[in-house]
């Protein structure tokens, strides 16, 4: 089989790999470059937990080809923290118990962080349609919603 | 497999012309990655659109809008003079799955996958946008109403693609509106779905209407009868229900765990009737 070289950006790190054809972004991330805090849920778009960062844009790492990653910049939870310093988001998940398993908590973090990329104080509606896409059967979603609502007042300076 | 990334529709046809096996076109993915996951779909040859000049674009063009095959539903929400122009059509796109899927979900793979519920289909029928379909013949333009062909089945001949759409200018007094019935409010498939275009008249009556359902038959229907119902109406009560009633004429669905066919053909009519006044009211109508 054809292996296809990618050269791509990863939370700031320029990156090389090979890849087959068929092989998704998520199973790069995990199985080439060690970054295994994107989860493989269901595999289908439906639940969430390979949430990164393409672009800019928020998307399903089980629904890119590794090799469309060519030039791209890509953003995983590995990049959320600087050095042993969380962002205030995974800081607040823990203080909140917003998480029980943990499968769902990574891709919820670059999910919540990308909402409050582009809107700092949302509603606590808005915060569930965003993260609709983002399923946690421990949790019920109490407290990851008002984990990611400290969080952005947080942020705001609130 | 072989995944390709051309630089021109011109050399996308090429490939696709010269495919040996099964041959697919990758824009958003959403629907052929999940396929490929699951082995559904093996194609021998993945040819990604995304890289195509213009085919990320939303520009203007005679008075309407060119919106690119691999245009985003995410970017068309977020695209201010689009969405105020074609609201309908806009929110139709938008109801496709999670943010995460919005991000990638295109219409144009919405479109080619053929399914009846697909949510930004009715918009386009009802629009009257075309299609810009690039094949091994060159390039030809095409009613979208026209190229679903069944459950997974379009019009598009072998080695066909669809480059762009092509939604036309608006007159004053113009809007749409789309509505769907989920049994939740978010990541679901339509059970039934409606979109209705209306252009009004100075007096506020209606002078155009075009009504499109979704997933009461085998493909997305653009029902005539319904958009005859409503012009020369300010949508009252019996031209509602003259709506409602040709929209039920017109469904021939499925029963199935989703929705048994005589709810599916009820609320086909009741969402029409709503959407119309939807639109109505975006238009500048008072009812």
């Amino acid at each position: 089989m054809k292996t296809i070289p990618v050269s791509t950006r990863v939370n700031g790190d320029s990156v090389e790999f090979l890849c087959a054809p068929e092989e998704t972004l998520l199973d790069a991330l995990r199985n080439r470059l060690g970054l295994t805090g994107a989860k493989e849920g269901c595999g289908s778009g439906d639940c969430g937990a390979c949430s990164v960062l393409v672009d800019g844009r928020l998307v399903c790492a089980c629904l890119v080809l590794a090799a469309e990653a060519e030039g791209a910049e890509i953003a995983t939870v590995e990049g959320m923290a600087e050095g042993e310093r969380l962002h205030p988001l995974q800081r607040h998940f823990i203080d909140s118990a917003a998480l029980q398993c943990g499968v769902c908590t990574p891709g919820i973090l670059v999910a919540a962080k990308a909402l409050l990329d582009h809107n700092p104080d949302p509603s606590d509606e808005e915060v569930r349609y965003w993260l609709a896409g983002n399923l946690c059967r421990c949790t019920g979603y109490d407290k990851i919603v008002r984990a990611v609502q400290s969080a952005a007042a947080e942020m705001r300076g609130a | 497999m072989q995944y390709e990334r051309p630089q021109s529709t011109a050399e996308a046809a090429r490939l696709l012309h010269g495919a040996t096996g099964p041959a697919r076109i990758l824009a958003g993915g959403t629907d052929l990655i999940v396929q490929m996951n699951a082995g559904v779909a093996e194609p021998a040859l993945v040819v990604d659109i995304k890289r195509i000049a213009g085919l990320r674009d939303i520009v203007a063009e005679d008075g309407g809008f060119r919106i690119g095959a691999a245009v985003s539903c995410a970017e068309m929400g977020e695209h201010a003079a689009l969405a105020a122009a074609w609201p309908g059509i806009v929110e139709g796109a938008n109801l496709i799955g999670s943010t995460q899927v919005q991000g990638r979900a295109t219409m144009a793979g919405n479109l080619c996958n053929g399914s009846p519920a697909a949510d930004s289909v009715p918009g386009l029928v009802a629009a009257g946008a075309t299609a810009r379909i690039v094949g091994p013949e060159g390039e030809r333009d095409c009613p979208v109403a026209e190229i679903p062909a069944g459950p997974g089945k379009t019009t598009l001949k072998p080695g066909e693609f669809v480059a762009s759409f092509f939604l036309p200018g608006r007159p004053a007094r113009a809007s749409d509106a789309y509505l769907r019935f989920i049994p939740r409010t978010e990541m679901d498939i339509a059970v039934a779905s409606a979109a209705v275009n209306l252009v009004l008249a100075e007096d506020g009556s209606v002078a155009e209407a075009r009504v499109a359902l979704g997933a009461v038959a085998p493909t997305v229907r653009l029902v005539d009868a319904a958009g005859a119902a409503l012009v020369g109406t300010r949508l009252e009560e019996d031209a509602l229900e003259a709506l409602a009633k040709a929209c039920r004429d017109a469904c021939a669905p499925i029963d199935d765990k989703r929705g048994t066919i005589e709810f599916r053909t009820k609320v086909a009519g009741v969402l029409a009737r709503r959407a119309a006044l939807i639109a109505y009211t975006r238009a500048g109508g008072r009812t």
